[in-house]
């Protein structure tokens, strides 16, 4: 379905990196772009939406070429039928939530579709509104529903969650699994947020310094790179109290106070404010549901 | 006694008819230096400018010069199209617009500038051609700023002075604005003529100025 090959030359803030990057999607399927940022991700994004050019390369969308460097062809952004969401939504500001999308449409004017994207995504009672007076994770919707207004082949998510809080984050991901399924809509995804990839993609090609380096289902990619079978996390020693034989160490892990217990041996060379590293086997953890609405009592937020 | 109010209704013609065309001019200028990337690009942003540091008296010298029918361009003018700019109401327009460029120009590109760029890529990928973002989605957006320029170049084309006197002269009722009608007044020592217009120009400005300053406050609070 989409089938893309391209080679540009970048000025980054660590110098020139030459993105290289060769994928295909098929229809339906959600494929993520991951890796840190700065190495390109957003830039294919934008050469599949001809936003930017690239040096050497070839695009194609459903046997459509919007993009051959060696045939000379460069479809504009007009002409290439995609929904792109970008980063900071740029949702139009003087345009009502429901003209945003409907100037979308293209023509004619197909306001049952209007309607039914309003629906599907929650957004109805909003349809008046101007975009600075929504939340971020009410843009966000707005924006994914005016991507969609445009009937779109290629659904082009840059980054979408990034501005958002976790529990918003969360809901979202969801609805945008939901939307995709809706639609069978072929995506490609930006993310630098390994649960977000993991969630939400069929297959992950991970990307470094401009290049290629893993490609495949997430459970695949990441099982031997990123998840291993212990728990680590930095913190900072606030007290040590002996105790008999062992010493009770509070420790400052993020926001959270920990309390752990050392021996002797171990407590040898540390001292209250040294930075620790405190590891767990996986063989004897507690693994305990998390009820994510404890007893809600609040009105759902929209 | 009765005052001639002839001069300040010239200006006030002059200012609307120099703004609109400005108008017309102004922001497509303004779009092409925000978004073109072309040489010379800084040669003819020097060029819009120029009027902000040079004195009137030599744009006012080399626009007499250059439509005067003595010269190659004003006899063009002259008999192609009949027009001879110089000491004529269509003159001190022409002036005036190259005069006020740069205060019509100026807030507009930057507004355009401040934009944010995802506004122009999310209308093109949403399929609105480069018209249609710029009347449906840009233009709407920097609605302050097409205020600001429209309304402060109206503003300076009544303050002008220098370059009206060196283009029009003082003719009454075809080139004698209330700028130069004040400074004739006080030639002749009539200081309460000239006063009465002083006085009306005064007024005039600050009220433009503050009605900007207000909506400009209003557009850029809260709501």
């Amino acid at each position: 379905m989409l089938e893309l090959s391209l080679r540009k030359n970048l000025h980054t803030a660590e110098g020139n990196v030459t993105l290289d990057i060769e994928l295909e999607a098929e229809t339906g399927q959600f494929l993520t772009l991951f890796g840190r940022s700065g190495v390109g991700k957003t830039t294919c994004l934008r050469c599949i939406a001809g936003l930017t050019e690239p040096d050497h390369g070839r695009i194609a969308v459903g046997g459509e070429i919007w993009f051959d460097r060696t045939k000379g062809i460069d479809i504009p952004p007009q002409k290439r039928r995609v929904g792109f969401v970008f980063q900071d939504y740029a949702l139009f500001p003087n345009l009502s939530v429901r003209e945003n999308l409907r100037i979308a449409l293209g023509d004619p004017k197909d306001e049952r579709y209007l309607d039914e994207l309003l629906e599907l995504m929650d957004i109805r009672e909003l349809e008046r509104r101007l975009p600075t007076t929504l939340s971020g994770g009410q843009q966000q919707r707005v924006a994914l529903a005016r991507a969609l207004a445009r009937r779109p082949r290629l659904l082009l998510l840059d980054e979408p969650l990034s501005a958002l809080d976790g529990e918003t984050r969360q809901r979202l991901q969801n609805e945008i699994l939901r939307i995709q399924r809706h639609f069978r809509m072929t995506t490609l995804m930006v993310s630098h947020d390994l649960g977000e990839v993991y969630r939400l993609s069929d297959r992950v090609i991970v990307i470094e310094g401009g290049r290629t380096v893993a490609r495949g289902r997430p459970a695949e990619v990441f099982s031997n790179r990123r998840i291993s079978g212990k728990f680590q996390f930095t913190g900072e020693v606030l007290a040590v109290e002996p105790n008999d034989v062992v010493f009770t160490l509070s420790i400052l892990i993020g926001n959270r106070v920990v309390q752990v217990i050392a021996t002797a041996q171990e407590m040898q060379d540390i001292q209250v404010g040294d930075t620790v590293m405190l590891v767990s086997k996986a063989f004897n953890p507690l693994v305990m549901k998390v009820d994510r609405n404890p007893g809600r009592l609040s009105p759902s937020r929209s | 006694m009765a005052y001639d109010w002839q001069p300040l209704i010239l200006t006030l013609k002059l200012a609307t008819v120099t703004t609109a065309i400005l108008f017309l001019i102004g922001v497509p200028l303004a779009y092409w230096l925000a978004f073109g990337r072309f040489r010379l690009k800084a040669a003819v942003e020097a060029l819009v400018a120029m009027p902000l540091v040079l004195p009137p008296s030599v744009l006012g010298f080399y626009l007499l010069l250059a439509f005067s029918p003595k010269n190659a361009f004003g006899r063009f003018l002259d008999e192609t199209f009949g027009l001879r700019l110089v000491f004529s109401f269509e003159g001190l327009v022409v002036a005036s617009v190259l005069f006020s460029l740069p205060f019509m120009v100026h807030p507009v590109q930057s507004g355009f500038q401040n934009l944010p760029r995802s506004l122009t890529e999310a209308a093109y990928t949403l399929g609105l051609s480069r018209w249609k973002t710029l009347t449906r989605i840009l233009l709407p957006n920097i609605k302050p700023s097409l205020l600001a320029g429209a309304v402060i170049s109206f503003a300076h084309t009544i303050g002008e002075f220098g370059v009206v006197l060196m283009m029009g002269g003082s003719i009454p009722g075809v080139t004698r604005v209330a700028s130069i009608a004040i400074y004739d007044e006080v030639e002749s020592l009539n200081y309460d003529a000239a006063n009465f217009y002083a006085f009306v120009l005064f007024a005039l400005s600050f009220s433009i100025l503050l009605a900007v300053f207000f909506i400009n406050k209003r557009a850029l609070g809260p709501h």
